[in-house]
Parts: C-alpha cells; sequence; structure tokens
C-alpha cells in the first residue's frame, strides 16, 4: 500500500482506482449487515461466490458486500448491475436462478421483486420504490455504493476529499464558522449546535484535545449509528479528523457499545486501512496536523451513552454520570477538553464541507437544518432505516415511505426519542418532524427511533415498557432516579395487573416531578417523558385499566380474556393443537371452548384460527 | 471574596468552595447525606437541593456540588425547595426504613409512611466509604458494583479486599452506621468486607495496635521515619 503524502497523491489514487473500475461490468451487491446476517446473508454470499466458481464467472462478474441499505426487513437485498434491478428477500436457493436469468439472461425473476402492496405493481428499481423514492438518502445512500470494509471504495466515491480540502483551504476557526453556518445539531438526541460545542471546545484552554464518537446507541428500537457504522465507517472518521483539526484534537476515540460487534470490526478495518495509506498519525496529507484514533468498546450499559457516564467508562472507572456544573469541553477525558458527538452528526461534516453551507441549510426548517436518519419500524409495512428533510411530516413519513399501519389496524400513535421521549397521537400526525416541533409537543427527536403504534398496543403497557428499561438501565447514583424509576414502574405494573387504585396517575406525575427535577442526568432528567406524554394524550385508557380494570387495546393479560366465537368456529381443533396449556376443549366440528382459569393469553390461538373465531376482550 | 445571597442574607466564599459548604458555615441547616467536607462531593442523595437564582434563571440543583458564584441568590426553603426534598426523603424511608438517620430526617421533615412497599436496605448508597477509602486512604479497597437497584458497594469481585488495610476509615464515616468492625487480641475484621488482618502488638506495651499489613502500607507511603516507629503504639512512642 502506498503512502499518500499529499492532496494530489489522494487524487491520483482516486483517479486510478476510478479508471481501472469499469462502471459496465456486471456485478451483484448483496446486503450484509447484521439486519441481513440475521436473515441468513453470509449463506447467499457463500452461495453466490461458489456459484460463480462453478460457472467460471469469478474473473467477468463483480461481487460487492455492502451494508445495510435501509430496507431491513426485506434483507438480503440482492442489486444487480448494470440493470439496477433490485431483489429482495433473497435466499441462498434464488441464487442459481439470479446469475442465469438475470445476471446472463437479462430477464427479471418476478417472484423477487418488491409488489407496492396499495398497487399490487411489481417494481425492479430501487429509486422507483416508494420505500426509497420519498426519501433524501444524501448520507445513508452512499452504503449502496461501497463495501465498507474497502478504502479504496472509499476513495472511489470522494472520500477524504473534504478532509483535504480543510487541510490545505480553511483555517481551524474557518471551519467552526462553516458548521457553526450549516445549523448542523447533535444528532444523538440532545440537539445542540454542534459548531458552538466545537468553539467552546477549542477556545477551552489546555493543550491536549480529544475528540470521541458516542457510538454506544441505546435506545430500543433504535438502529441508525449501527446502520452507519457498519455501512460507511470511513464517513464517521472523516468526519472526526475533520472536527480534530477545527478542535485543535490530534487523539479520537470511537466509543462503540459491546452490543455492535459487526459495526466495532468496520470501523477497526477502516482505521487499519487508514493507517496503512499514511493517513494517520503525522503530518496528514503533508499538512501539520497529527491525528490518530482507538476504538473502545462498552460494557453493556444504556448510562454509557451519557456523555460524562462515556468518558468515565473510557478511562477505565464505573460508567456513572457526574454534575455538569462544569462541561465537558472545557474538562472532560482524562480531566481535558472534549468534543463528544454522535455517529450522525460525524456523518454530516464531510457533506458539510464537500456540498457546502447554502446546499446544507436549503434542506430541513428554520431551526433544523439537513437530514435525519431514523429507524422506523412498529406497526408499520415498511420496517428499516429511513433518511427525511427535517421538517417531513409524520403522515409522509409512516404512509408515503412506511407504507401505512400493518395488518389491518388503525394509526394511534409514533413513539419518538425512546425511553427520553414521548408519544404523539394521531391527532397531531401532520406535525412537521423537527427538534424544536417534537419539544413542543411533549416529546424529542431523540436518536432517531420512531416507533409506529396502533390500536392494538396499549400505551399504558408502552409506559410500563420504557420505565422497566430505564429502572433496569439507571447507574442508580442518585437517590430520585434509583428509587424513582422503579416505584413508577411499579405503579404501572400494578396497574397493567389490574390492581391500580385511584390517585395512582397522580402519584405518578408527582413521582415524574422529583424524578425529572432531581436527578442528576439525562436518563433520570428525561425518564418520566413517555409517562407524562402517555397521560397527556390517553389518559381516559389509564383510567379504564384503573376504574374499569379493562384493557381497551386488547394486550395486559391480567386484564382481558379471549374466548371462541361461537358464529365463525368450524370446530377444525387447530386451537387445541396448538394451545401450551391445554385450555381448550372441543369435540371434531363442534364449538370449541377456552377455560379463562387455564388460559394464559399467549395468542398461539389466535394466530393457528383461520376463521378469526378467537375474541379478545 | 465571593458574594452571594442566601435566603436573602449576604455571605461570602472563597473561589472553589461550594454552596452547601458556605451555607453550613452561616448557619444554614440544609439537610445532606452524601456529603462531607474533607471529601469532593458526589450529588447521590440529592438532599441537599436548593432553588438558585443566577442572572435571570432559576433552578432546583444540588448545592454540594455548585459552585459559589458572585451575585447568585441560594434559597433553601422554598415550596419546590421542601417538595423534592420531602419526597426524596419518602424514597429513602421506602427503602431503609430501618436506619436511624433516615428516620431522624424523616421525622424533622414531617414525612411519615411511604406510598411505596417497604424494603429494610442498610446502606443508602451515599458513597462515603468509597471516596474516603479512594480519596483520603487511597487504597480503593472498594467500589460501587452493579447498577440500578442491584447497585451496592463492595471489593472487586465480592471478595476478600486485596488492599484493604483494616483503618475503620469507612466505618467511621458511614452515615448509617451499616459497616462493622471486630476486633480481638489477635485479628480486626471489617465484617461487611469480609476482610480479617492479623494484628501487630507493641514491643513495649505488648498490646496489639494496627494490623501488619497496614503499618507496612503507612510505611511505604511515608519517607524519612525509622522502622522502629512502627513496632510501638502511639502511647508508647
Amino acid at each position: 500500500m502506498k503512502s499518500i503524502n499529499t492532496p494530489q497523491e489522494l487524487e491520483k489514487i482516486r483517479k486510478e482506482i476510478v479508471d481501472g473500475r469499469d462502471p459496465e461490468k456486471p456485478c451483484i451487491a448483496i446486503t450484509s449487515g447484521t439486519s441481513a446476517r440475521a436473515y441468513g446473508s453470509e449463506k447467499v454470499i457463500d452461495t453466490l461466490r461458489a456459484e460463480l466458481k462453478r460457472q467460471g464467472l469469478t474473473e467477468k462478474i463483480g461481487i460487492r458486500i455492502t451494508g445495510g441499505q435501509g430496507f431491513d426487513e426485506r434483507e438480503p437485498l440482492v442489486i444487480v448491475y448494470p440493470q439496477d434491478i433490485l431483489y429482495q428477500q433473497v435466499t441462498p436457493k434464488d441464487i442459481a436462478e439470479i446469475v442465469s436469468e438475470t445476471l446472463l439472461g437479462n430477464r427479471i425473476i418476478d417472484r423477487l421483486l418488491y409488489t407496492d402492496p396499495h398497487t399490487e405493481e411489481k417494481i425492479a428499481n430501487k429509486d422507483d420504490i416508494p420505500f426509497y423514492k420519498a426519501q433524501t438518502p444524501y448520507i445513508f445512500g452512499n452504503n449502496s455504493n461501497i463495501d465498507p470494509t474497502s478504502i479504496e471504495d472509499y476513495f472511489a466515491i470522494g472520500g477524504y476529499s473534504a478532509l483535504a480540502k480543510v487541510l490545505t483551504e480553511f483555517s481551524p476557526e474557518q471551519v467552526i464558522d462553516i458548521i457553526k453556518k450549516s445549523g448542523l445539531r447533535g444528532r444523538g438526541g440532545g440537539g445542540f449546535p454542534t459548531g458552538i460545542k466545537w468553539e467552546s471546545c477549542r477556545n477551552a484552554p489546555g493543550n491536549k484535545h480529544y475528540v470521541i464518537c458516542n457510538a454506544d446507541e441505546g435506545d430500543p428500537g433504535a438502529y441508525m449509528d449501527r446502520g452507519l457504522l457498519e455501512g460507511n465507517p470511513h464517513s464517521i472518521v472523516e468526519g472526526m479528523m475533520i472536527g480534530a483539526y477545527a478542535i485543535g484534537s490530534d487523539e479520537g476515540y470511537v466509543y462503540v457499545r459491546y452490543e455492535y460487534p459487526l459495526a466495532s470490526e468496520n470501523v477497526e478495518k477502516a482505521i487499519e486501512q487508514l493507517r496503512e495509506y499514511g493517513l494517520l498519525g503525522k503530518n496528514i496529507l503533508g499538512t501539520a496536523f497529527n491525528f490518530d484514533i482507538k476504538v473502545s468498546r462498552g460494557g453493556g450499559a444504556f448510562i454509557c451513552g451519557e456523555s460524562t457516564a462515556l468518558m468515565a467508562s473510557l478511562e477505565g472507572k464505573v460508567g456513572e454520570p457526574r454534575a455538569k456544573h462544569i462541561h465537558t469541553v472545557e474538562s472532560g477525558l482524562w480531566d481535558q477538553p472534549t468534543d463528544l458527538n454522535n455517529v450522525e452528526t460525524w456523518a454530516n461534516v464531510p457533506l458539510i464541507i464537500n456540498k457546502g453551507v447554502d446546499w446544507y441549510t436549503s434542506i430541513g426548517t428554520e431551526g433544523s437544518k439537513g437530514t435525519k436518519i431514523f429507524s422506523l419500524v412498529g406497526k408499520v409495512k415498511n420496517t428499516g432505516l429511513v433518511e427525511v428533510p427535517m421538517g417531513m411530516t409524520i403522515r409522509e413519513i409512516v404512509y408515503d415511505i412506511g407504507g401505512g399501519i400493518a395488518g389491518n389496524g388503525t394509526f394511534k400513535a409514533v413513539q419518538t426519542g425512546g425511553p427520553s421521549g414521548g408519544a404523539i397521537p394521531a391527532s397531531l400526525i401532520d406535525m412537521p418532524v423537527d427538534y424544536d416541533k417534537l419539544a413542543e409537543v411533549g416529546s424529542m427527536m431523540g436518536s432517531g427511533g420512531m416507533i409506529v403504534m396502533d390500536d392494538k398496543t396499549c400505551m399504558v403497557d408502552i409506559a410500563r415498557y420504557f420505565m422497566n428499561f430505564l429502572k433496569d438501565e439507571s447507574c442508580g447514583k442518585c437517590t430520585t432516579c434509583r428509587e424513582g424509576t422503579r416505584r413508577m414502574y411499579e405503579v404501572l405494573d400494578a396497574i397493567i395487573q389490574g390492581e391500580g387504585k385511584e390517585g395512582d396517575i397522580e402519584l405518578l406525575e408527582e413521582l415524574s416531578w422529583v424524578v425529572a427535577e432531581g436527578s442528576l442526568c439525562a436518563l433520570g432528567q428525561t425518564a418520566p417523558n413517555p409517562v407524562l406524554s402517555t397521560i397527556q394524550y390517553f389518559r381516559d385508557e389509564y383510567e379504564v385499566h384503573i376504574k374499569e380494570k379493562r384493557c381497551p387495546a386488547g394486550v395486559c393479560k391480567a386484564l382481558i380474556t379471549y374466548s371462541i366465537d361461537e358464529e365463525n368456529c368450524t370446530g377444525c381443533g387447530a386451537c387445541k393443537k396448538v394451545c401450551p396449556v391445554e385450555a381448550i376443549a372441543g369435540e371434531k366440528k363442534e364449538l370449541h371452548t377456552i377455560d379463562p382459569d387455564k388460559c394464559i393469553r399467549c395468542g398461539a390461538c389466535i394466530a393457528a384460527c383461520n376463521f378469526d373465531a378467537v375474541k379478545v376482550e | 471574596m465571593i458574594k452571594f445571597t442566601i435566603d436573602g442574607v449576604e455571605v461570602e466564599a472563597e473561589e472553589g468552595q461550594n454552596v452547601l459548604q458556605v451555607a453550613l458555615d452561616n448557619g444554614f441547616d440544609i439537610p445532606h447525606l452524601c456529603y462531607h467536607e474533607a471529601l469532593e462531593p458526589y450529588g447521590a442523595c440529592r438532599l441537599c437541593q436548593v432553588e438558585v437564582t443566577r442572572g435571570n434563571r432559576t433552578r432546583l440543583t444540588t448545592s454540594c456540588n455548585y459552585p459559589a458564584l458572585e451575585g447568585i441568590k441560594v434559597q433553601t426553603g422554598t415550596e419546590k425547595v421542601m417538595k423534592a426534598r420531602k419526597m426524596v426523603i419518602e424514597l429513602l424511608v421506602a427503602r431503609s426504613p430501618n436506619v436511624p438517620i433516615i428516620k431522624e430526617v424523616a421525622e424533622e421533615y414531617s414525612v411519615e409512611t411511604p406510598r411505596f412497599t417497604l424494603e429494610d436496605d442498610d446502606c443508602i448508597l451515599c458513597g462515603l466509604c468509597e471516596r474516603v477509602c479512594r480519596e483520603i486512604v487511597g487504597v480503593e479497597a472498594i467500589s460501587f458494583l452493579g447498577r440500578g437497584s442491584d447497585r451496592k458497594v463492595g471489593p472487586p469481585l465480592e471478595i476478600n479486599p486485596q488492599t484493604c488495610i483494616a483503618c475503620g476509615a469507612c466505618v467511621y464515616i458511614c452515615p448509617t452506621d451499616c459497616i462493622k468492625v471486630e476486633e480481638n487480641e489477635n485479628e480486626r475484621t471489617i465484617v461487611r468486607w469480609g476482610r480479617t488482618l492479623p494484628m501487630k502488638k507493641c514491643t513495649v506495651c505488648r498490646r496489639s495496635f494496627a494490623p501488619w499489613f497496614q503499618l507496612d502500607y503507612f510505611g511505604k507511603i511515608t519517607e524519612g521515619i525509622p522502622k522502629d516507629f512502627w513496632d510501638k503504639c502511639p502511647d508508647c512512642r
């Protein structure tokens, strides 16, 4: 590997790589991020390699293994070039056919195409699929074009040109000015103006400054950062190097949560390859800029996504936060000025440098510029990672991109901001998604988790779910969070068990107040949000649980009964066969019955019945 | 000197002081459980919360780690403060109803039966033991273990703490008195951590006065002290 010592050499290598590639060469791309792997993508890849070898095509056909490309529930995705045909949910059995029919025979395999559920139309090109069409994937889109373990692929799409530009054309202060003018705000959830953070850090006295990438991504249901780190780790490293130059740092850390082995592995590989090209260490690209970077793994604690707890963990201490009367930009890692930013925030930086402030500020709203990657999950037809301009409405995201509610439910609410956020009811579906608007309605942007809920979702159970998570993840240092969250959980658990009492809602509100006002860090300070927002918008649901001991959504097991509808039951016995506790009795062709004392409401009979005969009330 | 007010009364502080210490020095009775003037403030118990007005912003904050700043207005007994204080006490009583100091604080602030199921934990996780061991004694024999409601203090891996010198600083500083020490002629045990050390006898009066391990440690961290200094008990030196 030749060492790249000047920006001119970088451009030369880039040109060599691009010129050496034939855009018309047939190529098969396969997604193989964590989602795809869970669906068996590695076996699909092995089968493809074997098939190409068997047919003597290994030299003629390119294979590109990419990270996730957003449509996670349909992965592994296989895209055949140069025709640009997208196949979904590909299995090893489909490979031989894809090679012979599409790759060699130029014929499309209908059954592997995406089918629009509204028009029944089969769509072959990725950009025509509604899920992709309505997005603006300026950042996440690159996942489709590179193998994350190939720095040459990243060079080929212009990688590190932003760094070269910054090192040769701008002073650190000018870079800070650019980021300030761009309006970039922290994508980890806090939404703090990034440029101002960088400026405060640069101005903090001290001759050692650190930059950190917070890849602890702990919100349940949120995996945008995973998608970026697995699929395009260099975009983050390049962003960090630009930030380090601006702040006056020569040392960076990527703190990856323990539960992301593939992300960690791909970032390590990216760093290794960067080093092989001489782009880490001293005098990068022949300038006075020195920088090196290491990956640090978390130990499995949500609290370590909080910046002071993360830094304690990085230092090898117990991962618990400290009071922030003195900010980390002044005294952070090893008491030195430290700039910590989220994965997606870093990924925005090269984009802003390359495309410029005017372009960037043309996207988004007044107070929230640029795009946001959301993990659109829950009761929605199209599940996956989506990148949209700030200001797009919830309706557009859930319906145009998400395809609407899955199954035959009706839209009830959307939860944003994870355990620090809140539920947004259907009545607010036309609100634009931006930092300030979400805060106004009692939720928050958070890291980007967007959980879609339908009428079969119990909002009291949702509050209980988040409180359970928070009480388990509380570091336990301060009384209010440690004791408060678990006492709140106890009250919620009693309610869903049918033991709610008059005054429980008021008790929850009181506890919410002291936990929010009295806790040391943002985990505790925002912990009551899911409870408060569900009480705000769904108070009647709480009251029915408490006063009538009833769960309207049919979820809380202690409050529902399963019974068999006389009209629909055909006596087929399918339910009886699957019942794990033998609660169903009945002769063939005769009405079956469920014994309410034995029934554990597991739902197996509902899934087994083809006649919709099991009623829940 | 930094000048600010507490409950309307003007007070003076030095650079680097925290609001709680200044308040206590001036006779203001702000309750606190995890603060000790010889140790770094920790901010864990949340009992010392007060309202602080700085510029045009007023917020509820712990006073033990809030810096004394020129012109701030501190209020120790507002409605908000009392509400927060009482709820914190209620949560502590529910956790540790039989601990004397908790019962005292509950009575002082008229907190009666908590609205939560009672438990019986003898430790309030104030961290004073951990901090005195790390900051003053310097042996870091114990640390916080676990998370959330499983959080506790103990030696690494919950086995015999290898660096503990059985000095008893943790026993002395614990506000709930849950760290006990037992001693006879031959050995001293810090019961809670399971640390037993053999005692050295004074060469003059023949009474045991300190563990061998502890005296070895003091010998290592001090300079210019003759070795036989550690052979005699403090009374016979």
